[in-house]
């Protein structure tokens, strides 16, 4: 090519390909179990210390997936009054609660029209497999309402098969609006205390700014109420990585 | 109004028949009642033998789940299930189609209403 000036240009390489490592991605997301984090209070870090000793032992020995309430799970436990000695229940986890190895989380299905819900202990040595049959996080963090909406939202089938998905992408959040049954609930979800996103009130206005009555916006200005754990989660995604690693 | 659960099954509770009885199954304008437990406490769980009244007469019944939660492990249900049985303890109905616990096999002799029963949880 002639430029304007009637010089040859010089050389421009072409520009080089950008190469994502998704190797490299993947190591970024980490995720720490909640019942790793110590609760706030006055006990001593020794008895947590313990505590997450024992858990990296069970883990190294039995796998615990990585789960958020929303998932629906697969639990086969060691049963001596069962069949084949073996219980299998499907359902979609609804909360998960406790710290420490009492650490549990309830599953929720219903069979046969009848609406059933176990708690599972995540470290009961009973349990012999944990497998995540579908990911998929919720608007919120604690599903009970589910008890309360339509049975149809809390239906899975027993036999179905595990939903494939690429490890390195995140874990999709489903936008679900849950539909509710007629008013007697088991508790007033419309509530702000409960702050749920997931469920399409059909309530009239006047029922909902009724229900802003009972709203405390200082909650979350309350200095003494705050509990950062960041610096808590440093220390023991640590301790744990490398307690798993060995 | 229905209040929430509070003590599993006792005097006056109002429960779901879940086998395939006539009794429990016919329309009646009261629904079936507890009106008395079995047991030293007055509050029934699952495994216990309950007096249930029933389209005006008395009949005795297996509780099979209940709203309250109990042990970890243990399926908690929507609903206070209850199957009919006679004194002696062979069941009224033919077919159970709700899910009943496992737990059942290790509380009192009841193979006989276990054997109906189609799905366990």
């Amino acid at each position: 090519r002639v430029s304007s000036d009637g010089k040859p240009e010089k050389f421009q390489p072409p520009p080089k390909p950008v190469i994502i490592d998704k190797q490299k991605q993947r190591e970024e997301r980490r995720f720490l179990s909640p019942e790793f984090i110590p609760p706030r209070g006055r006990t001593d870090p020794l008895k947590f210390y313990i505590e997450r000793k024992d858990m990296i032992q069970r883990r190294k020995v039995f796998n615990i997936p990585e789960f958020y309430v929303g998932h629906i799970l697969a639990v086969t436990t060691a049963d001596p009054y069962a069949n084949e000695k073996a219980n299998r229940f499907v359902g979609i986890c609804i909360q998960r609660g406790g710290k420490g190895l009492g650490a549990t989380f309830v599953l929720r299905n219903v069979i046969e029209d009848q609406g059933v819900e176990i708690c599972y202990e995540l470290y009961n040595p009973r349990i012999q497999a944990i497998e995540v049959l579908k990911l998929e996080k919720r608007l919120d963090d604690n599903l009970m309402y589910l008890r309360d909406a339509l049975p149809e939202y809390s239906t899975f089938d027993v036999n179905m098969k595990p939903v494939s998905r690429l490890d390195h992408e995140e874990v999709p959040v489903n936008k679900l609006q849950v539909r509710m049954k007629p008013k007697p609930w088991s508790k007033r979800w419309e509530r702000p205390k409960y702050n749920i996103k997931g469920i399409k009130f059909d309530l009239p206005e006047k029922k909902m700014k009724e229900a802003q009555k009972w709203s405390q916006p200082w909650l979350e200005f309350d200095m003494l109420r705050e509990y950062d754990t960041s610096k808590i989660e440093n220390k023991i995604w640590k301790e744990v990585s490398e307690g798993l690693k060995n | 109004s229905v209040t929430g659960a509070r003590r599993a099954i006792q005097k006056l509770t109002r429960v779901r028949v879940v086998d395939n009885s006539a009794l429990g199954n016919t329309p009646y304008h009261r629904p079936p009642k507890c009106i008395h437990v079995y047991n030293k406490t007055g509050v029934g769980k699952v495994g216990d033998k309950i007096l249930l009244a029933i389209k005006g007469e008395k009949k005795k019944a297996l509780i099979v789940g209940h709203k309250m939660p109990g042990l970890t492990m243990t399926p908690r249900f929507d609903s206070n299930n209850v199957v009919l049985i006679e004194d002696n303890g062979n069941p009224v109905g033919t077919r159970i189609k709700t899910p009943i616990p496992y737990i059942l096999r290790q509380k009192g002799e009841f193979s006989k209403v276990l054997a109906i029963a189609r799905n366990f949880v």
